[in-house]
């Protein structure tokens, strides 16, 4: 069975990227436009790995990734932030929160990869 | 040669939507105005585009977005409050955005230093604020992978990973993994702190692994497989053949070397110092965001779609035709059928315009800003409340509504509203509100301008007319009718032209762009109150329902949604009035006829009139009732609308043509051109409309 990702942006352009990059490594992607919409998808079973945004409308990654931290289901799930640039605060905060590592933007698919296979079974 | 080139037209399509937001939202920015949600709105709008942008190296829209960010980010954080000038300088900066998205999505270069000058305001702007702009960009000055090669290719790394690391479900055994593949790795492990089995907690931290790695290029590829772990493990890495470090504030002292480790340890404090968790996030309360899934379609797909579903409808009518009379009573399940083919057929249809329908949004959100500039540009004190913006309009009447609305708002701002002197004088707020609503009803759309300034002054208004020669003296006209002079061709009330609302330009325009979609414009006006300008539009620009009638030999279409009544009144009740027309009374109402046989001209080729008159009660835009003589009813019938204008060439009386059922083109009455063409201003001297006579 293939591995289930769920991507997290309410910019479409990064989802497309991401889901794109995903894909072709053999992830089954769900997609998600805020932390809101995420949390919704979040029930319908287990996944191997979430990437999501940080700055997103009704809720945004950094509250997201402690809800999904709460939720048994995933304790262990590998949880990746996308950030712009170096912004440490933003991976401080998402740590804090229990996020597994952050993706810088602009990243090009080789750069996502590399950090998903990092994280990722 | 990057495989994410395929986004960029996603990209491009979202910068759009974003750019919208950002505009429509810096339109009603106030000073002083410290809304979370909307200012959240606009620094994701511009923290959007940034992000994409880098994906697609646009390097110059990356800087200048990520300037204009920040200011956003203080903005919301409350570090910055918006001074007087502010405002307008956010807006000036988006239209900058603009500019810079746009030349990128041309694959061009901006003409130099374009955004200079609002980049320098905007730096003024943040240093307003309480604290200098930092941004977080030197705490993280990147890993030293590039700076100070190493001489050494070695490295001794010891490992130990602490609870924390698996609480953010790090995996020791992955980062080992990613270390293997930087070069050849050993790899020990210490087991002596594990206790025993029935203790064990595996969250634990326990394990020890002393790991050797040869032939690595960087010391900055190691940490990097390390990022997400710092502060949850004990790490040390050293350059194999230095003493061992237990810290990475381990003495070092040789050239190369040294250079190394003190970054390492510089990198690794800044970044292992625990974050204060103070979570600066941006938990918006509920902002009225929406989360449809939705997908972009080109155009010209969909309107093949429409055309073809259109084409559809005329062949099942056809078939319809032909078919319903062969079947006959006894085959109810055919009819059924039959029935059923037309019910899902116009499913069809309306699901297929519906794809074409769009908020009215889209275009109302730009008139905050031509509001705001305008009102400063006159210096009136002027508030746009908008209403009905989630009205679902066709997509081709939206973009062609947009110059005729435009033009509308400018007079009201122009010639609408008083200066705040005068209406401080009149009595009323120094602010003039203009009201753009829009509403669907009875099947029509209808956009409503409306400002409560000083009204259209008749007397003025009728001496204009009368001095252009639009009307003459005699004529007695209504209230109504002298506001609807406005829209006479070469009538502007404005005594001086100014440069906002011009004088080329007038209302007749407005009317003819809006004739042009099928539609009627209205106005109501009272003096020192304020007027309201009414676009009544169809809903959608392709069908409509229509009921097919006789005359003499013709058949002609009438729109359904003005049709009120058909009666057969008793000859008796139709009266011949002194100007040759005729009136029947309905109900002690005395209502106007028009006969279509002498309006149009139409030859009877020496059949006899009907005995009794059929009289179909239709409705106006402006709720005037009239009535049309016709010789017999043919039917209801869902008919695809041809311009006439494009086709051939406008002709008064008739909005457009329609094609039927039986693949025949019909013409379809203009019922307000036919209303108003028998009642002109100058009374009955009306020649009768002749079908070859275009327009002007």
């Amino acid at each position: 069975m293939s591995k289930r990702a769920l991507v997290v942006d309410d910019s479409k352009t990064m989802r497309d990227m991401v889901t794109f990059t995903l894909k072709k490594e053999g992830f089954d992607v769900t997609e998600a436009e805020d932390g809101m919409g995420a949390l919704d998808k979040s029930t319908s079973g287990a996944y191997d790995l979430v990437i999501s945004d940080v700055n997103m409308p009704r809720m945004d990654g950094i509250t997201l990734t402690q809800k999904l931290r709460q939720n048994g289901a995933f304790k262990a799930t590998p949880i990746l932030i996308l950030t712009t640039e170096a912004d440490a605060n933003k991976k401080a905060a998402g740590k804090a929160a229990g996020a597994t590592g952050w993706i810088v933007k602009p990243f090009d698919p080789d750069q996502l990869l590399g950090v998903v296979r990092r994280v990722c079974r | 040669m990057n495989d994410f080139e395929q986004f960029r037209q996603t990209f491009f399509e979202e910068c759009d939507e974003l750019l919208q937001k950002f505009e429509e939202v810096a339109s009603r920015l106030t000073p002083g105005m410290d809304d979370l949600d909307e200012l959240n709105d606009m620094f994701r709008s511009v923290h959007s585009i940034k992000a994409g942008a880098g994906a697609f190296k646009l390097d110059r829209l990356v800087n200048y977005a990520h300037k204009l960010e920040n200011v956003m980010d203080q903005l919301r954080s409350g570090e910055l409050t918006l001074q007087a000038d502010d405002p307008d300088l956010i807006v000036q900066a988006g239209d900058v955005l603009h500019v810079l998205v746009e030349r990128a999505r041309a694959g061009e270069e901006a003409d130099a230093g374009v955004e200079d000058e609002v980049l320098s305001a905007l730096e003024v702007m943040s240093r307003g604020g309480a604290e200098p702009v930092e941004t977080a960009a030197e705490s993280d000055a990147g890993s030293p992978e590039t700076e100070g090669e190493l001489a050494v290719s070695d490295f001794k790394i010891t490992f130990r990973p602490l609870r924390a690391m698996y609480e953010t479900a790090n995996e020791p055994q992955l980062l080992i993994a990613a270390l293997k593949e930087l070069g050849e790795l050993e790899c020990d492990i210490k087991i002596d702190e594990m206790p025993p089995l029935a203790n064990i907690n595996p969250l634990d931290g326990f394990i020890t692994w002393t790991l050797v790695l040869r032939g690595c290029d960087s010391i900055g590829d190691i940490e990097e497989i390390f990022e997400f772990v710092e502060g949850d493990c004990e790490l040390s890495i050293t350059p194999f053949g230095q003493p061992e470090a237990s810290t990475f504030t381990a003495d070092i002292e040789e050239g190369a070397a040294v250079d190394v480790s003190e970054q390492t340890t510089a990198t690794l404090a800044s970044e292992t110092t625990k974050p204060n968790a103070s979570n600066t996030s941006n938990t918006s309360g509920g902002a009225p965001a929406k989360s449809m899934g939705s997908i972009r379609v080109d155009l010209d797909r969909v309107d093949r779609l429409v055309d073809m579903v259109g084409e559809l409808v005329i062949a099942q009518a056809m078939a319809l035709e032909g078919l319903s009379e062969q079947i006959g009573l006894q085959n109810v399940n055919q009819l059924q059928a039959l029935e059923d083919l037309t019910m899902r057929t116009r499913e069809l249809q309306e699901g297929v315009m519906a794809i074409r329908m769009q908020p009215i949004k889209t275009l109302f959100s730009r008139f905050p800003r031509i509001v705001r500039d305008l009102a400063k540009k006159l210096d009136k004190s002027v508030r746009l409340e908008l209403d009905g913006e989630l009205t679902e309009v066709d997509k081709t009447i939206i973009e062609e509504l947009s110059d005729p609305l435009t033009h509308m708002i400018r007079n009201c701002l122009d010639h609408g509203l008083e200066t705040p002197d005068e209406r401080e004088s009149a009595g009323k707020p120094t602010e003039g509100v203009v009201t753009l609503s829009a509403e669907q009803r009875n099947g029509r759309i209808l956009i409503k301008v409306a400002d409560d300034g000083r009204g259209l002054n008749t007397e003025k208004v009728l001496k204009r007319a009368i001095e252009r020669g639009i009307v003459s003296e005699d004529d007695n006209l209504t209230k109504e009718e002298i506001e609807a002079l406005i829209f006479q061709p070469g009538f502007s009330t404005a005594s001086a032209v100014s440069d906002v609302s011009g004088r080329g330009v007038g209302m007749d325009v407005v009317r003819r762009n809006i004739q042009k979609l099928g539609g009627r414009v209205t106005v109501d006006s009272e003096m020192g109150k304020g007027s309201c300008i009414t676009l009544a539009l169809p809903l959608t620009l392709a069908v409509l329902d229509g009921m097919l009638v006789g005359v003499a030999q013709e058949k002609f279409v009438i729109p359904l949604s003005s049709i009120l009544e058909t009666v057969c009144p008793e000859p008796q009740s139709i009266r011949k009035m002194p100007d040759g027309g005729s009136v029947v009374s309905l109900r002690g109402e005395a209502i106007r006829l028009i006969d279509l046989t002498k309006t149009l001209n139409l030859s009877r080729n020496g059949q006899p009139e009907p005995l009794r008159k059929l009289v179909v009660i239709v409705e106006n835009e402006v709720g005037r009732q009239v009535g049309i003589i016709v010789d017999e009813m043919l039917g209801q019938q869902q008919v695809v609308i041809k311009s006439l204008e494009t086709n051939f060439h406008a002709i008064k009386g008739v909005a457009g043509t329609a094609i039927l059922g039986d693949g025949r083109v019909r013409l379809i009455l203009d019922i307000d051109g036919l209303a108003e063409s028998n009642r002109s201003p100058s009374g009955a001297k009306q020649p009768p409309l002749d079908i070859a006579i275009g327009d002007e």
